[in-house]
């Protein structure tokens, strides 16, 4: 079996004082929520923080509640299997039932955090390796090497983005709180995420996520469809976000948000435009899935072929809008 | 068809395993469950280079750590091993060179796992890189320096060429050659339990290996040559096995190294392998590249068939003779092939090591070939069904390379999955999209040969019946889970007439039970079975013959059933089984006895005969319905009908267990499962977990509809013949037909994955696969010819089988 190495653990019952023991700790410290990306990642040796700070006891991240303005305020230490079951999530936010119902196993979300999966770790299968396999390779740049493998004399790092909520918070809007010593700020989840496989959030190691809030999406209609080879299991070697607002038949705003195909979920700006001002018609779908299709770069370090995963951007995206459109009839 | 069957008490029923409430309440003992006091664990460092001479290994930093015991490296463990005597290739620990990432090159024994984790990685080795060979057409040229130094030449391990009849006059008589080139992509077994082993050497200098081993005896063999023992100091136990599928049937490095270990440390020494590290023992499907020459008539039926292979064998020898061999063993049992030629090339390449998995060698020739007749059938507008029905090998024949056929149930299993799938009226007819394919097979119930040349029975079992009334069975048999236990104590209890229940089984254990070869080549149920069925019947024999005294009737007209020995005539008229016991120990002293199985000669008699003959061989045929998105290629199996003629079931729910298993198991194969390397980046494996190598979850598994065909075979235990191998073989044919019917495409190569599919769409021809096959090389001296029966051939070759000749091919 791989074994975890040895670590010291905390597991405070407040939110100030997770900040507090990280603070203390320094970079050495790690939070963890379910750790169910950070345990198989330990045993691999890619990261090996000296302390970890649970949030299992710390109530006050937990929950899901309604504001009065309609916005929804999730806490991120709330199990993916518990916004999995909430009705009223269900019928008033299905794209990210459908994102969290199709994570990994009901195993693992049972255990797994909504937090832990914005936060979660780039992956790439030159990396998600154990110690001895990525010594045979003489490690990579994300992990005690120099070299990426992926693409050999590049200077980033192409690890993948593969959270399976990350590019549905990006599509409704959502906000990040998140708390340090320094005090709170709040992000956008547009902004949360950056595209360095390495440097992929843009939250500091002693920050803490405390709250998401997804706005009310109105007149909106959602989705999320990911791609993968089982049904189960997997994760998305494609996810693809997408809300639309439409005026009259025509189309007011979209925000189409593609994930794992490159280190941070990608808005699909010009397919936004294409669409906005228009019928969502065969052909104005057609012409946005295109323009998705054209500047995405999937690399060899997933499952599948990745000229045929670029393929599958521009059917997934069709397939999208027009899940979208059939929605708005109902 | 065959006479009315006997009722039986037990055969063809399903009462539930022998250790069925064992396994389900967590109580069986696997070998990871095993825990000795003072116990150590073992960790072992493994190359991280694909292809190096070792130039030295530093192993005193980790000598030094604490709560480490022993540090191991391959100068202690010079002497080689494998497998077969032919390719006697590989050290416990690697002596000089590496050849592949993951050979053990040393090994420690600490107080704890972590230690031993740290302790690995502090030895240090240094290597001289040698030039890799990753592909097996490179390694046919010969260009980089051989991986081993045997073999037929440079990185050629093995070269077959053999012809039976005339195959060019067949072919130039056909009205048509059909020539196709296929591929087959490596897999592996995944079986749930990792590889786990345990020795500990007694104060009396007898060592004991519990292991998850398919194979006890060849372990047995092994293990005493490399440790240098006497066997009658060394004893292998094989615990029950998380799964096997031939991926624990190779002695392996590891079940070694934990016995020298245990004796320089006179502590018992465990060692548990990590996924990744069963991805790197692997022996599992080869990759196979192969072209098929078949000539047939314009009603489809095949006049001759030249097959050749190319197989990729990974870095060490393992079963690949055997399994080069079986490529082209097997094709000539289901359809009339009058004549008949093969040639078969095993190169050597720089990644872990293939050998037997699930099918042995033949699901990649079988692939091709039922693609190929679905071709035919496609260009003359026949029914794929049909055409098979229509040249059916017959029954009790012998076939153009001589393999004796027994019963054959193949065209009833056609028709049964045929009527049940209504083929024929939805081949060719489904919407777009959707698709139906069918495809046949069949399989050995066990080889005709032992593994290393002898005369010896190769299945014994042991009988003893106690006063109480108890019966207990010794067997070196080996449950790897699919219920050869069970099979063991339903044949018994047949005989005797017993609770399945009161039969205590004592299996896999080189101490306690006769030989059994172990749990490959499907040949468990067959052998063991009539080992089993002669050591019962024996000891039958001797309670009716005291039983028959004391009730004064003749001892043919007593009944064993229920646990009473009685009189058929008058069932009133008995005594318990337990009484029985006491009369016959009064009579004959203690009632034991024993049982042995040894297969009939195989007709044949050129060299290489030895793989492919069989006591019987099982048949299959599968129509598999698939639907597939062409605009993703993604493929969904809706449903898959099933025909297995299995002889006879011993156990129902067992044999469709098995049946259900490797359909399973073939879609894994048709569809997604890859063992692949990294070429250009070192040679690793490219996803040794999990996660990453897919293979099909609950969630793609569809419905399987299994019909049994039950046709006794006269060689089989009750008729039974073999179930766990050969239904998988017609699955991955037949999901590649059904895709053609699907959408038109042929996708000549598994698995079939999505960006294939597409691929075959935007191509003219619309095919993918692979479109050359290199030059094997076969010379004159290679190439051996064997008249058919037809042509009154005598099973002899134009070159004689000289025995002593391979001997000293042998390296030693
Ligand atoms: C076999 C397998 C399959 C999987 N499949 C999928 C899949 O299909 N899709 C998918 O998206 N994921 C998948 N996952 C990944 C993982 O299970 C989920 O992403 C899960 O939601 C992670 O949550 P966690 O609470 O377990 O995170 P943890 O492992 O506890 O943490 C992950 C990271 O987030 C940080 N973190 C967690 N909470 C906070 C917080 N509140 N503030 C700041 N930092 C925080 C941790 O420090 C750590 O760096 C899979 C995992 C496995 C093992």
């Amino acid at each position: 079996m791989m074994r975890l190495p040895a670590f010291a653990y905390h597991a405070p019952n407040s939110a100030r004082e997770v900040v507090e023991i990280l603070a203390g700790e320094g970079p050495s410290a790690s939070i963890v929520a379910g750790g169910t990306d950070l345990f198989p990642n330990m045993k691999r040796r890619h990261q090996t923080p000296k302390t970890l700070v649970s949030l299992q006891d710390v109530d006050e991240l937990r929950g899901v509640s309604w504001q009065s303005d309609g916005s929804l305020r999730i806490g991120p230490g709330e199990i993916l299997r518990a916004l999995e079951r909430d009705a009223d999530i269900g019928n008033r936010l299905p794209a990210l039932v459908a994102a969290v119902r199709s994570i990994s196993t009901p195993v693992l979300r049972n255990m797994g955090t909504i937090g832990g999966n914005l936060c979660l770790d780039t992956r790439c299968n030159y990396y998600n390796q154990n110690y001895e396999w990525r010594r045979a390779i003489n490690f990579c740049l994300k992990c005690d090497g120099d070299t990426c493998w992926v693409a050999p004399g590049s200077k980033v790092c192409w690890a993948v983005n593969s959270s399976d909520t990350a590019p549905v918070m990006m599509a409704l809007g959502a906000k990040l709180r998140l708390i340090s010593p320094r005090g709170t700020r709040e992000v956008d989840a547009q902004d949360f995420f950056q595209n360095d496989g390495i440097d992929y959030l843009a939250k500091k190691p002693d920050e803490l996520l405390t709250d998401i809030e997804i706005p009310d999406q109105g007149k909106s209609r959602s989705v999320y469809l990911k791609l993968r080879r089982r049904d189960a299991f997997d994760f998305p070697v494609l996810g693809v976000a997408a809300r639309i607002e439409l005026d009259g038949e025509v189309v007011k705003n979209a925000d189409i948000v593609i994930n794992a195909v490159s280190p941070a979920p990608t808005r699909a700006n010009a397919s936004e435009k294409a669409l906005i001002g228009k019928k969502m018609s065969d052909d104005v779908l057609a012409e946005a899935a295109l323009l998705a299709y054209k500047p995405s770069k999937p690399l060899d370090n997933t499952d599948f072929e990745y000229a045929w995963r670029k393929k599958m951007v521009k059917v997934y995206v069709r397939r999208a809008l027009e899940h979208i459109r059939s929605s708005f009839l109902i | 068809m065959s006479q009315k069957k006997p009722n039986y008490n037990l055969i063809g029923k399903s009462p539930r395993k022998v250790d069925g409430l064992s396994k389900c309440t967590g109580v069986t003992k696997f070998a990871d469950d095993l825990e000795l006091p003072r116990m150590l664990f073992c960790k072992i460092h493994r190359s991280h280079v694909a292809h190096a001479r070792i130039v030295s290994i530093d192993t005193s930093a980790a000598e030094k750590i604490p709560g480490v015991k022993a540090v191991l490296t391959g100068k202690s463990l010079p002497i080689s091993f494998g497998i077969l005597p032919v390719s006697q290739d590989e050290h416990a620990l690697c002596l000089d060179k590496v050849r592949f990432v993951g050979d053990p090159v040393a090994a420690v024994a600490a107080i704890d796992e972590d230690i031993a984790f740290d302790a690995i990685n502090a030895i240090k080795v240094e290597y001289e890189p040698l030039d890799p060979v990753f592909e097996p057409e490179e390694a046919l040229k010969n260009e980089v320096p051989p991986i081993h130094d045997y073999g037929d030449d440079g990185n050629v391990h093995k070269r077959v060429s053999m012809e039976f009849g005339d195959v060019e006059k067949s072919l130039a008589d056909s009205d048509e050659v059909f020539e196709d080139i296929f591929f087959y992509e490596g897999n592996t077994h995944l079986a749930m339990e990792q590889h786990s082993s345990l020795a500990w050497m007694d104060p009396d200098s007898r060592i004991t290996i519990w292991s998850s081993t398919q194979t006890p005896h060849y372990l047995h063999r092994a293990a005493a040559k490399v440790l240098e023992m006497p066997p009658s100091r060394v004893r292998i136990v094989a615990c029950p096995n998380g799964g096997g599928f031939g991926g624990k049937s190779d002695p392996f490095n590891h079940e070694i190294v934990v016995a020298k270990l245990a004796k320089m440390t006179n502590r018992p020494v465990k060692v548990t392998l990590t996924r990744e590290e069963v991805f790197y023992c692997h022996r599992g499907r080869h990759p196979v590249l192969m072209r098929s020459k078949m000539g047939v008539k314009k009603d489809g039926t095949i006049q001759g068939l030249h097959f050749e292979t190319l197989l990729d064998g990974g870095s060490y020898g393992s079963y690949g003779v055997a399994s080069t061999y079986y490529t082209g063993a097997l094709q000539t049992v289901t359809y009339k092939v009058p004549t008949y030629r093969f040639d078969g090339v095993r190169a050597f390449t720089n990644k872990a090591p293939c050998g037997p998995k699930r099918g042995h060698g033949t699901p990649q020739p079988r692939f091709g070939m039922e693609v190929q007749l679905d071709k035919v059938a496609a260009k003359y507008g026949l029914n794929p069904a049909t055409l098979r029905l229509s040249m059916m090998q017959p029954k009790d024949s012998i076939t153009a390379n001589w393999l004796r056929i027994g019963s054959m149930g193949l065209s009833r299993c056609i028709e049964k999955v045929v009527e049940g799938s209504d083929f024929n009226n939805r081949h060719g007819k489904l919407p777009r999209g959707s698709g139906v394919g069918i495809a046949c097979s069949s399989y050995i119930c066990g080889a005709g040969l032992p593994i290393y040349w002898n005369n010896l029975p190769h299945s014994g079992v042991q009988l003893k019946c106690d006063r109480g009334g108890g019966v207990a069975v010794f067997c070196g048999e080996t449950d790897i889970g699919q219920g050869s236990d069970t099979v063991l104590a339903t044949c018994v209890a047949e005989v005797l007439g017993v609770d399945l229940y009161d039969i205590r089984i004592v299996a896999g254990d080189t101490d306690l039970t006769p030989v059994d070869l172990g749990s490959y080549s499907s040949r468990v149920t067959l052998m063991m079975g009539n080992a089993a069925i002669q050591a019962a019947e024996r000891a039958r024999e001797l309670l009716a013959k005291a039983v028959g005294e004391k009730l004064e009737v003749p001892g043919s007209r007593l009944g064993f059933a229920e646990n009473r020995i009685f009189d058929v005539e008058n069932t009133e008229t008995g005594v318990t089984f337990a009484e029985g016991v006491v009369l016959a120990e009064s009579k004959f002293g203690t009632i034991g006895t024993v049982g042995s199985y040894t297969p009939p000669p195989s007709p044949g008699r050129f060299r290489g005969h030895g793989v492919g003959p069989s006591p019987a061989y099982s048949y299959s045929a599968a129509v598999v319905e698939v639907s597939v998105d062409e605009e993703t290629g993604m493929i969904t199996v809706d449903k898959v009908w099933i025909g297995h003629d299995i002889g006879q079931s011993i156990n129902e729910t067992l044999v469709i267990g098995q049946v259900e298993g490797s359909v399973y198991m073939g879609l894994g194969e048709a569809l997604m499962e890859e063992m692949t390397y990294r070429g250009n980046r070192f040679g690793v494996h490219k996803i040794p977990s999990l996660l990453d190598y897919k293979s099909p979850t609950t969630k793609e598994m569809p419905e399987v509809v299994t019909y049994l065909i039950e046709e006794p075979d006269e060689n089989g235990p009750f008729g039974a013949k073999e179930v766990g191998q050969g239904p998988l073989l017609p699955i991955m044919p037949a999901v590649a037909n059904a895709v053609y019917d699907a959408l038109g495409v042929r996708v000549d190569e598994v698995p079939i994955t999505p960006a294939k599919v597409l691929k075959a769409l935007s191509n003219k021809d619309l095919r993918h696969g692979p479109t050359r096959f290199p030059d094997l090389k076969i010379t004159e001296q290679d190439r051996m010819r064997v008249k058919t029966q037809e042509e009154g051939g005598d099973g002899r070759s134009d070159k004689p089988f000289d025995r002593k000749k391979k001997k000293e091919a042998v390296k030693p």
